[in-house]
């Protein structure tokens, strides 16, 4: 039992650190321009793309490098060319904008690279169990994939308190206009938030594409969980959204890994239902088989509840 | 009558205190500006009565009726109508349907899906009858967002009396007016006051001397005078914390 | 008067539906003007959410489903005479249950309008399409759930064995429900419905709630969702999964964007482009969706009020007789600017074909050569310089066509 705990958390850690290298890009795009960015996934799914092309000529550890950068410049043209111009007609046509670049990055990837799965590998060099624990292995690349968010959350968050950008960044998420009066170059930041958010999400795909697999769906998958993410840590949060990610990461990991469902409580209880019960769906639920709407379910209890998330300020 | 009544109205908005124990009555069919230097808490003072913002401490009553705790839409139906300091319509329905809507709810239709609107034939006189009111009845087709400035000042003072509401509290409603178009708005606001509550915030005093017949004075979230517009203008407090100059120049 | 002319239209909107069947008559035709008949009615209560309410929703196939799913659990339960009715009721079983779900669900996702309101419609909607997965007993699982619309007693002989009868019938609700979302447009709670969408605060100071507004707005269009889910039911005989995830959710967003939000034929011309595109693109390019993904972002950026925004930036024009100064323009930019589209999908389908040969307008290029592919690529360069070179030509016009109208600003181009 101990064992099966144990590598649930930590695989629980790798997801929630996952999670939150996406999180923590959208926070920051959300709190800085107000738009929460639908196809903030798909960048992360053009990570996963781009180092695997890389990585089929120049190995894992280019793609690594030249993946986010890439990501993160088009980011930065989609912010220039897109959503700056569609920003005057207020925040529904920004998300409508979102939600169609998402749509279309996903059919884009279909064309380039074709719509089966690619054999994305982790490099050899991370191909060994990192520890042995009750006869069950660790493999390194997960550990690998935890340091490397945790290096980055670590620049991140040097950058963003120490650094004077950072100082410029968290002023003009709260007074855009005094900042541009100061004679900041306000637009130029904002696409520089931009990029580097989608950069973020582009390094999440790189390290993510080997162990969740690259195909066109993989946005999708995660996509819709990341925004239920920021939403329940709260709108412009990032410590709302570590903790919504991690929590999470570990929720769905423990659903997964425990076996335990309705018929246990229902013994526990003392109860019995007949298999031809019109409700039988309702009495064989196990928690591996709901894991998967356990984002949601929290998303809408905590939308009816605290609308403004758990860390959250602001409501739009 | 007393037709409203704040008692020890408190607003903090965190730790800082905006309104800070404001009494004021207001007479049945009496015309009451509020006055005060930025930052004074007018507008604040405004929200709370009209429901936008919950009071901290204090009761306001409206009609023998507590109205603290009460919604807007709750308030307004209780006859109580308001304009705001920034212009505050519903950009892409047309002028006519502005006025219209205003006058929903009064006219007793309530969230009807039932009635059809260009058949309600005593409805729409009513809201033309506004726009004359307003002069605004040749722009009717007009999308509300597309008028000119003082035009959509005198549209918003439509919305707030087309309910015909015996009380109406206007926010600066001669704010950002050149002078001709301002005497043109206080004429309007004249008339369609007429026999009604007037509640006003405004800063140009010579509007505020001219309209009112009762002044209160509030300064860092106190009312520190309220009075007849000559006493007002003799008070010495009145005039050490705001007026002096202001009155001298204008 | 314009009562006269407001029932000529409708009329001529009957007409137009009944008379399709006569013009094309071919099984592909009738399986796509079903397509479209549901199609329609699930955009305009879509349009009715977001254009008429500002309510943007990643959700609403949910209320389509729905509807759908008890739509046919009714066709089964006809079936085995558990029940007996007119399968022509069918649609309002639908709409029933569309509007039970949004009763219960807008009770507390009304709150707020804006990206709260979008949030919650999303997690609803993964919550529902996720849910259906595991209930299998009730949704069937990936395969879904199927009935047969041919049980049940005939209606005047009619026994539902072809799909133009159901046509037929389809005509008749869209009519029905068209009619309807347009009358509730124009009643207190349709036009309070706009007011609140503008400007929620102010709506709140004339004596209305806004989030009992948005309540009301919310509902009919879950009703008219069940509506188009219980025709969909009737047309295909059985539903998946897929008809209540965010695939279908996205795809009603896509139609009445592309149509044109706040107008009101908007989402049926939406409808209409997508259900064609649907069935008759599908056959020549598996790329269609890329097409459809570029189209709806062109339009989020080009043309925000869509085809019918697009026809209605013309009415001052239009009236004040201008027309004719636009056509010249608009033949010199419009003629290399379909060039340029032709000659892109070209040189997409080019790269991506798998047959060493390919056909493309009545011509066949060689797909391995280089030769082709520069040619094409030649001629889109040429058509994109074009465009630009006439761009401000085009743009002059406009402004001299729509010249005394900018005072009141209307003009956009």
């Amino acid at each position: 039992m101990l064992e099966v705990f144990i590598f649930a958390t930590l695989n629980g850690l790798v997801t929630g650190l996952l999670l939150f290298m996406l999180a923590s890009g959208l926070t920051l795009i959300f709190s800085m321009m107000g738009v929460l960015n639908f196809a903030h996934a798909s960048f992360y799914m053009l990570g996963a793309y781009f180092a695997y092309s890389i990585s089929l000529y120049f190995g894992f550890w280019s793609g690594l490098i030249f993946a986010p950068i890439i990501v993160g410049v088009l980011g930065a043209l989609v912010e220039r060319y897109g959503l700056r111009r569609v920003h005057q007609q207020g925040h529904v046509a920004e998300l409508v904008f979102t939600f169609g670049l998402a749509f279309l990055i996903e059919e884009a990837v279909q064309f380039f690279w074709g719509a089966d799965t690619k054999n994305y590998q982790s490099p050899d060099l991370l191909d060994f169990p990192l520890f042995t624990l009750f006869g069950q292995e660790f493999p390194a690349y997960r550990g690998f994939m935890i340091g490397i968010s945790v290096a980055i959350f670590i620049g991140l968050y040097y950058v963003l308190t120490k650094s004077r950008i950072g100082i410029i960044i968290q002023a003009a998420i709260t007074h855009p206009h005094t900042v541009s009066n100061l004679g900041h170059n306000v637009p130029l930041i904002f696409m520089g938030v931009f990029g580097v958010g989608s950069a973020l999400a582009g390094v999440a795909g790189v390290i993510a594409g080997p162990v969740l697999t690259t195909f066109p769906g993989m946005a999708v998958v995660l996509g819709s969980i990341v925004f239920v993410i920021v939403v329940i840590g709260g709108l412009g949060s990032l410590a709302g959204a570590f903790i919504a990610s991690i929590l999470i990461g570990l929720l769905q990991s423990y659903a997964i890994a425990s076996n335990l469902g309705m018929p246990d409580l229902l013994n526990l209880l003392g109860l019995e239902f007949g298999r031809d019960h019109p409700l039988t769906d309702l009495w064989t639920l196990t928690l591996p088989q709901i894991a998967p709407i356990l984002p949601f379910l929290l998303l809408v209890l905590v939308l009816i509840f605290r609308p403004t998330g758990l860390m959250g300020k602001r409501e739009q | 009558m007393t037709v409203l009544s704040l008692r020890n109205v408190t607003k903090n908005f965190g730790e800082t205190e905006i309104i800070r124990g404001v009494s004021l009555d207001i007479e049945k069919g009496e015309k009451h500006a509020i006055i005060g230097p930025n930052g004074a808490g007018k507008s604040t003072l405004f929200h709370l009565i009209s429901g936008l913002y919950g009071v901290t401490g204090g009761s306001i009553k409206f009609k023998e009726q507590e109205i603290q705790n009460k919604q807007p839409y709750e308030i307004n139906r209780l006859g109580l109508a308001r304009s705001f300091q920034v212009t505050n319509i519903f950009a892409r329905l047309n002028v006519f349907e502005n006025v219209r809507c205003a006058l929903l709810w009064s006219s007793g239709y309530k969230y009807s899906f039932w009635h059809l609107l260009g058949r309600q034939k005593e409805l729409n006189e009513k809201a033309l009858e506004v726009l004359e009111q307003i002069g605004l009845k040749d722009k009717m087709h007009f999308p509300a967002g597309e008028l000119a400035y003082a035009h959509q000042r005198a549209l918003e003072l439509g919305i707030a009396i087309a309910s015909g509401a015996e009380v109406i509290m206007l926010d600066e409603p001669v704010a950002g007016m050149s002078h001709s178009e301002a005497e043109n708005a206080v004429e309007l606001i004249r008339k369609i006051t007429a026999g009604k509550t007037l509640i006003m915030v405004e800063h140009d005093m010579n509007i505020v001397f001219d309209v009112a017949d009762r002044i209160s004075v509030l300064v860092y979230g106190e009312v520190i005078a309220c009075d007849k517009p000559e006493n007002i203008r003799a008070n010495p407090k009145v005039q050490e914390a705001y007026l002096g100059e202001v009155v001298g120049s204008a | 008067m314009a009562l006269v002319k407001k029932s000529a239209l409708w009329i001529a909107y009957l007409l137009a539906l009944l008379s399709l069947p006569q013009f094309f008559d071919s099984v592909l035709a009738i399986s796509i003007f079903n397509q479209m008949a549901i199609a329609i009615v699930f955009a305009l209560s879509y349009n009715m959410l977001l254009g008429q309410g500002g309510m943007l929703s990643f959700g609403h196939a949910v209320y389509f489903g729905l509807g759908g799913f008890l739509a046919v659990h009714a066709l089964i339960m006809i079936e085995f005479e558990t029940v007996y009715f007119s399968i022509i009721w069918i649609p309002l079983v639908g709409g029933f249950i569309g509007l039970l779900a949004a009763l219960f669900i807008g009770t507390f996702s009304t709150h707020k309008a804006g990206t709260v309101f979008a949030m919650i419609s999303l997690g609803i909607g993964e919550l529902i399409a996720a849910s259906s997965l595991i209930f299998v007993s009730f949704f069937g699982g990936e395969a879904g759930v199927s009935g047969d619309r041919t049980f049940g007693p005939p209606f005047f002989g009619v026994e539902w064995f072809q799909n133009v009868e159901i046509y037929y019938l389809a005509v008749a609700w869209v009519f029905i429900a068209t009619l309807f979302m347009y009358l509730f447009t124009q009643t207190p709670a349709g036009k309070m419905a706009n007011a609140v969408r503008d400007n929620p605060e102010r709506a709140e100071f004339i004596g209305y709630s806004a989030r009992r507004v948005r309540y009301i707005t919310f509902c009919a269009a879950g009703l008219f969702a069940g509506v188009a889910g219980g025709l969909f039911a009737l047309n295909y005989e059985f539903i998946t999964e897929e008809n209540l995830n965010a695939a279908t959710s996205g795809r009603v967003l896509l139609s009445a964007y592309i149509g044109g939000l706040g107008y009101f034929i908007g989402p049926i011309v939406g409808a209409v482009i997508l259900t064609l595109m649907n069935s008759l693109l599908s056959n020549y390019s598996d790329l269609w969706m890329l097409y459809l993904g570029i189209m709806f972002l062109l339009t989020v950026l080009f043309l925000p009020r869509g085809f019918a925004g697009f026809i209605m930036m013309h009415q001052v024009a239009w009236i004040r007789g201008t027309m004719k100064q636009l056509i010249v323009p608009y033949l010199l930019s419009g003629i290399p600017a379909v060039v340029f589209v032709m000659s892109s999908i070209a040189l997409i389908e080019l790269s991506h074909t798998e047959d060493a040969e390919f056909y493309y307008l009545g011509l066949t290029f060689d797909s391995n050569g280089a030769m082709d592919f520069g040619l094409i690529a030649l001629v889109a360069i040429g058509a994109l310089v074009c465009v630009r070179k006439s761009l401000p030509q085009l743009k002059a016009a406009w402004e001299s066509a729509n010249e005394v109208i900018d005072e009141t600003g209307e003009s956009e181009s």
